[in-house]
């Protein structure tokens, strides 16, 4: 701006700008208050529990503050060879006020799940502290290495090492089948042990195929809902909508009943001798079933975009189209197809977002090989009860989520949605 | 070059939607080769339908369409090659001014270079070089407008359809395309069928107007003759201005013929009259009756002033005269003006060459 430029005065003398915020300050106050309400409940209900989940699954404070002093101490030690004295000493007391508070045995679990056979050598020198066997004027590194040979391993010394800063990526490994190995380092878990793997790429394979297979079957539903006239469209309108109203139990239960091996659907394919009545097809507890009921229940959810989007097309422009010398096909796919990609990136980002966070049905369903990544999820957090575990692969899931919203939003343009 | 009198031919065609009402009636309707021709009628009158028919949209429900001697009927709009211009303009919303002119060329497999040539030559035509590369989104109405017609003309189609084309503009844009758009079609000498349900566009524009009323073709002439020659009362209403009489044929002698009114006798033409004791109306334009008449003419009757209404270039003098309250009259503003009062007595006079006898109201 130039200097030159002169301040604009109203007829008060007060500077325009001053006089234009003090009038729009009242209507963004109330703007803001509106919003107010849902701000906070996103607040509680959303930023707070996802933070609250980030922490739990870095969190590893417990053991950094059961062995204050030996962590202390280690900070001296290379980790190569076996620690020196003051180490063993910094632990022994460290575990003598474990025991005195009856918290040992936790210690003894956390440090098994960073190395196997911690929880008998614990043990082992929790008796002789009990049995006042440690004598505490005498070099306590060559008591405790005599309690059990594994004292003297330094692996298991470097393992204690290991567990020493209060934050830990172990969670996000494991969910990925990679674990820190020995030596610090990031390695893979045994190939027939990597089972998130194949849930991860089950999930998003489960999310790409239903995200297509309700794009093939939305978009000329959502042709015909928007070109019909009125009071047919109002009709296929409802149909639409009607399962959508209905519980997703309720939807998911039915489809248990037509698909099951005694079921409407198998009972009909024998009927019309499509298959022997001894070799009926399985169709449900695996994929099949994952991707019929995903489908059913996921299909308004692109076809209420599509319509909406569709609705707005003028019929004009495809006869357009076809009076300028195109074929309907070309009309089509030159003239009315480009203009409903705002409702297909809407309807697609919807489903594949609704489809790789599932839960219900592939659970009911899903049976061994049609289950998802929120099954597992919910299985740590259920049964397991490991929570920094779920919390990890939670939150590996929304960054998922987020990454395909940003690749989206490279290739098509936020810009470009439309959901009604 | 001799031009084919019948070069679309609208042969004895009915148009139902629902089986039940008849849209168009028993069209019969000829279109010449080169000619600019207007279906002009109130909406409803089936005009769009027959645009829609003769574009492929719709099919006739009996009889058959022509284009240059061959049945079109059974031919899809895409093969039939005539361009069309919509109400809305239908230019497709992402695609650019090029893109949207190419788009006829390059469904027809044309080489780059011809394409690029026609393209620029369409767009000098409604002079919007240069525009090329916008969107139709960041053009005016009226350049949206003109841009849709140079599409529907780019790819050299011997008819063009024209579906109310202006409706969407303010007034004066509305006038200046109607001189654009005539001006067009006399350089190249397209055939044009134009829809409107303005009277005064298509008296501006055509050389031909088809009048539709409930599903037929009331009157089939061009402008001059449509506007002096009504044949019947709704075209007479439906065009220009109109004072009308009710009455009963009292005499008919040739050409002539005497109408009894309520109170008084007048002298008109005998259009669409034949007989004595004939219900009549009779209409006659207001530009057509004079005041104070310093030549004998054979209609001379006084009436009252009952207002005057100036309307700038003309006054506007609404008269009770035979009974008739809503007589007007419209009185040039020129400088030896009239003294016109309201309440006035004045005699009002007119020729009975300009009364015209047509079917009753």
């Amino acid at each position: 701006m130039s200097s030159e430029t002169k301040q604009i005065l109203t007829t008060d003398g007060i500077p325009l700008e001053v006089s234009l915020k003090k009038a729009e300050k009242k209507n963004k106050i109330k703007a803001f208050l509106l919003v107010a309400p849902l701000l906070l409940f996103l607040f509680i209900t959303y930023v707070f529990p996802i933070g609250e989940m980030f922490t739990r699954s870095v969190d590893d404070k417990m053991i950094t503050n059961m062995l204050p002093k030996t962590f202390k101490a280690m900070e001296k030690w290379d980790g190569k060879e076996l620690p020196p004295e003051e180490v063993f000493a910094g632990f022994y007391s460290d575990y003598k006020v474990l025991i005195e508070n009856q918290t040992q045995g936790k210690l003894g679990q956390r440090l098994n799940k960073e190395k196997n056979g911690f929880n008998s050598i614990t043990k082992k020198l929790m008796r002789q502290i009990k049995r006042n066997k440690i004598d505490e004027s005498q070099s306590i590194k060559e008591q405790i290495m005599k309690v059990h040979k594994r004292w003297r391993d330094v692996e298991y010394w470097q393992a204690i090492k290991r567990t020493a800063p209060p934050y830990t990526m172990a969670k996000y490994l494991k969910g990925m089948d990679m674990y820190f190995a020995a030596d610090g380092s990031i390695a893979q878990v045994d190939e027939d042990r990597r089972i998130h793997r194949i849930l991860w790429l089950r999930t998003l394979e489960i999310a790409l195929f239903v995200t297509i297979f309700c794009f093939l079957m939305g978009y000329p539903i959502a042709h015909l809902l928007a070109t019909l006239p009125m009071k047919y469209s109002n009709l296929l309108m409802i149909c639409v909508l009607l399962p959508f109203w209905t519980s997703l139990l309720v939807r998911t239960a039915s489809w248990m009943i037509l698909l099951q091996q005694q079921g409407v659907v198998n009972d009909f394919f024998v009927l019309i001798g499509l298959v022997a009545d001894n070799n009926r097809p399985e169709m449900m507890y695996n994929k099949v079933g994952t991707y019929v009921a995903m489908t059913q229940i996921l299909l308004p959810f692109m076809v209420l975009p599509l319509y909406s989007v569709m609705k707005t097309i003028s019929p004009s422009l495809m006869r357009a189209g076809k009076s300028l010398g195109g074929t309907p096909f070309v009309a089509f796919w030159k003239v009315y197809f480009p203009l409903t990609i705002p409702g297909i990136g809407a309807g697609c980002l919807l489903v594949f977002i609704l489809a790789i966070g599932y839960y219900i049905t592939p659970a009911l369903v899903g049976g061994a090989s049609g289950t998802l990544i929120s099954n597992q999820i919910a299985y740590h957090m259920k049964s397991t009860l490991d929570w920094s575990f779920a919390s990890a692969m939670g939150l590996m899931l929304l960054s998922g989520v987020l990454v395909i919203y940003w690749i989206y939003n490279k290739l098509v343009g936020v810009d470009n949605i439309k959901l009604g | 070059m001799s031009k084919n009198p019948e070069f679309v031919k609208f042969d004895k065609v009915d148009k139902s939607y629902d089986g039940k009402v008849l849209v168009v009636k028993d069209l019969q309707l000829d279109i010449a080769e080169g000619e600019f021709i207007t279906m002009l009628g109130p909406s409803g009158s089936g005009k769009t339908t027959c645009l829609m028919m003769l574009a492929g949209f719709e099919t006739p429900t009996n009889g058959e369409i022509l284009l240059d001697g061959n049945i079109i009927s059974n031919i899809p709009p895409h093969k039939r090659g005539i361009g069309m211009v919509f109400q809305n303009y239908a230019l497709f919303p992402h695609m650019t001014v090029y893109e949207n002119l190419a788009f006829p060329l390059r469904v027809r497999k044309m080489e780059k270079d011809e394409i690029d040539k026609k393209v620029d030559k369409a767009l000098s035509m409604v002079s919007l070089n240069g525009f090329e590369t916008r969107m139709p989104g960041q053009l005016s109405g009226g350049q949206q407008q003109r841009v849709a017609v140079a599409r529907a003309l780019v790819f050299d189609p011997a008819v063009v359809l024209m579906d109310e084309p202006l409706g969407a503009l303010d007034k004066n844009l509305r006038e200046s395309m109607q001189y654009e758009i005539k001006h067009i079609h006399e350089s190249i000498g397209v055939t044009v069928v134009y829809v409107t349900h303005d009277q005064s566009e298509a008296l501006t524009m055509s050389n031909r107007i088809a009048v539709f009323n409930d599903g037929k073709v009331q009157q089939l002439s061009n402008p001059a003759e449509l506007y002096e020659k009504p044949v019947n009362s709704f075209v007479a209403e439906f065009i220009g201005e109109n004072n009308t009489f009710n009455g009963e044929v009292a005499d008919i002698s040739g050409d002539e013929c005497k109408v009894k009114l309520s109170n008084a006798e007048i002298i008109a033409s005998a259009i669409s009259v034949k007989s004595k004791g004939e219900k009549t109306t009779v209409s006659l334009r207001p530009e057509r009756a004079l005041i104070e008449p310093s030549e004998k003419m054979d209609n001379m009757f006084s009436g009252k002033i009952e207002e005057v209404i100036y309307h700038g270039d003309h006054t506007r003098v609404r008269i009770n005269l035979l009974g008739n309250p809503e007589f007007i009259l419209k009185v040039p503003n020129s400088t030896s003006n009239l003294e016109l009062k309201v309440k006035q007595d004045i005699k009002i006079g007119w020729n009975s060459s300009d009364a015209r006898a047509l079917d009753p109201k």
